[in-house]
């Protein structure tokens, strides 16, 4: 099925000018499925994202993919935190991955149009994109991501800008795309997505990986005094 | 004073009538320019997007070289070419040299750096923005560019208009790697330099307003294109 995954790790670190971002991390990702990534600001959840995409450069240790990593690039997308938006029209966006694939324009419009419509931009294909309000960028970007039907998603606070009709749209549509076999790894501040979510938890603090393990555990039983607090809403350092 | 009104309505009445010898020199002009434009365009453009994604190291040194060379006095780029250009030249079994060709490589360089760096300096910041997102997707290099070119082409298009209120004014360098031969290597801007020479006042200052004239057309022409495209400006 997933020819990518598992996805191993082993002592992955990150540094940047003599800081360590994150790291190093141990950790296997296997199947379809959603990771959760939470911890405070700062933890490193943005590095750790990066890092396992391949769009930070690995200071440090191993990662590794079930197959060999050019292949392995092609077949992940990755959603920011604070979304980046072509100066193009919507669809134009959605369609620019398919675009760089070789896939014919008028397939990859109109395929581009179905997955805007998947996540309720139907009615504004023609918009410029750059002028979307935060939460319609934040849906395009994930449409954008989804049109390649990724085996591995990366999801960076995907609903922080969003209204909670949105968050359920957007909740919605990850659920979909695990169901068709994807594995998603989505860092997110929000408690109550992490457990609507969440089938493994990855826990990070100051940059190590403090906790992890299945979901429904993790929340019913935290194991150290630390993940205990976070989950109550007390403030960790 | 006398004299000037009647190069006006001197002008007025050749330019009413398309008088020939105007009208062919207004051509040329144009295919000149619109030929150092173009083959200037398809340099300086990739160079540009090439510059802005590409760390290399002499890359800071090209880009003060180029910033440097926007100023190069016209006349000198005039006279290297020549001693290139002439029959004892590297390059002189070409026969280049007094033909509409030596002048598109003359205004070619002189406008190659100035459509570049003001492009890079576009690109550059398109480029911080899309960093992330096409790094992401892995893109290749080629797509990278061509991405950035197409996504600022406005901004390009004011480039490249910059470059052409350059080219078609400029009169030292053609001046001197063209000779100025009637209907042969005779533009707006070295007729004009020939007529004021001569007291000719009347089609020097009529070949003046077409000079204006056509440099504002094409100004408004290439505006209004962008304008249509879309909506709204970037
Ligand atoms: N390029 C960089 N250079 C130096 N430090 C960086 C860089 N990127 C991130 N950091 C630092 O690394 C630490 C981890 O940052 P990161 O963005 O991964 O945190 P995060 O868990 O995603 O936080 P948040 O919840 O606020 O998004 C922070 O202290 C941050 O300031
Ligand atoms: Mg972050």
């Amino acid at each position: 099925m997933s020819r990518l995954l598992p996805l191993v790790a082993k002592a992955a670190t990150s540094r940047r000018g003599g800081r360590t971002l994150v790291g190093p991390v141990d950790l296997r990702i296997d199947g379809p499925g959603i990771t959760v990534l939470i911890g405070p600001n700062g933890a490193g959840k943005t590095s750790l994202l990066n890092l396992l995409h391949g769009t930070a450069r690995l200071s440090g240790g191993r990662i590794d993919w079930a197959c060999p990593i050019d292949e392995a690039r092609h077949a992940q997308a990755f959603v920011f935190q604070r979304p980046v938006m072509l100066r193009r029209s919507v669809v134009d966006n959605i369609a620019y991955p398919l675009r760089i694939r070789g896939v014919p324009r008028r397939e990859a419009l109109s395929r581009a149009e179905t997955a805007a419509a998947q996540v309720g931009l139907a009615g504004m294909l023609n918009r410029d994109a750059p002028r979307l309000s935060g939460g319609e960028q934040q849906k395009l970007a994930l449409a954008r991501a989804l049109i390649i039907a990724p085996d591995v998603l990366f999801l960076d606070e995907p609903c922080a800008s969003l209204d909670g009709r949105a968050m359920r749209e957007i909740e919605q549509i990850l659920i979909q795309a695990r169901a068709s076999g994807r594995r998603l790894i989505l860092s997110t501040h929000d408690m109550g997505q992490a457990r609507r979510l969440g089938d493994d938890v990855l826990f990070l603090l100051r940059g190590r990986l403090h906790d992890s393990g299945p979901a429904a555990e993790f929340f019913a039983r935290p194991r150290t005094s630390r993940a205990r607090a976070f989950l109550q809403g007390d403030i960790v350092e | 004073m006398v004299d000037i009104w009647n190069g006006v309505s001197q002008a007025f009445w050749l330019m009413v009538t398309l008088d020939s010898a105007l009208v062919e020199i207004s051509l040329r002009s144009l295919r000149v320019t619109f030929t150092a434009l173009l083959i200037a365009s398809c340099i300086a453009l990739p160079l540009a997007a090439f510059l802005a994604v590409r760390r290399f190291r002499w890359r800071r040194g090209i880009i003060a070289l180029l910033n440097a060379l926007m100023g190069l006095p016209p006349v000198v780029v005039g006279l290297v070419l020549y001693v290139i250009l002439s029959r004892s030249g590297p390059l002189g079994v070409l026969g280049l040299l007094f033909t509409p060709t030596a002048m598109i490589i003359a205004q070619t360089v002189i406008i190659v750096p100035l459509i570049a760096s003001v492009a890079h300096q576009s690109i550059r910041e398109l480029w911080a923005e899309y960093h992330d997102l096409l790094i992401s997707m892995n893109v290749t290099e080629g797509q990278k560019i061509r991405t950035l070119l197409w996504d600022s082409r406005r901004a390009l298009l004011t480039a490249a208009l910059a470059g052409f209120g350059r080219a078609i004014g400029e009169v030292g360098a053609i001046m001197i790697v063209g000779g100025n031969i009637d209907h042969a290597t005779r533009v707006l801007t070295t007729a004009i330099a020939l007529e004021t020479g001569k007291g000719d006042f009347g089609l020097a200052l009529a070949l003046g307003f077409v000079l204006i004239g056509l440099a504002v057309a094409v100004n408004l022409s290439i505006h209004w294109l962008g304008r249509t495209e879309r909506g709204d400006r970037w």
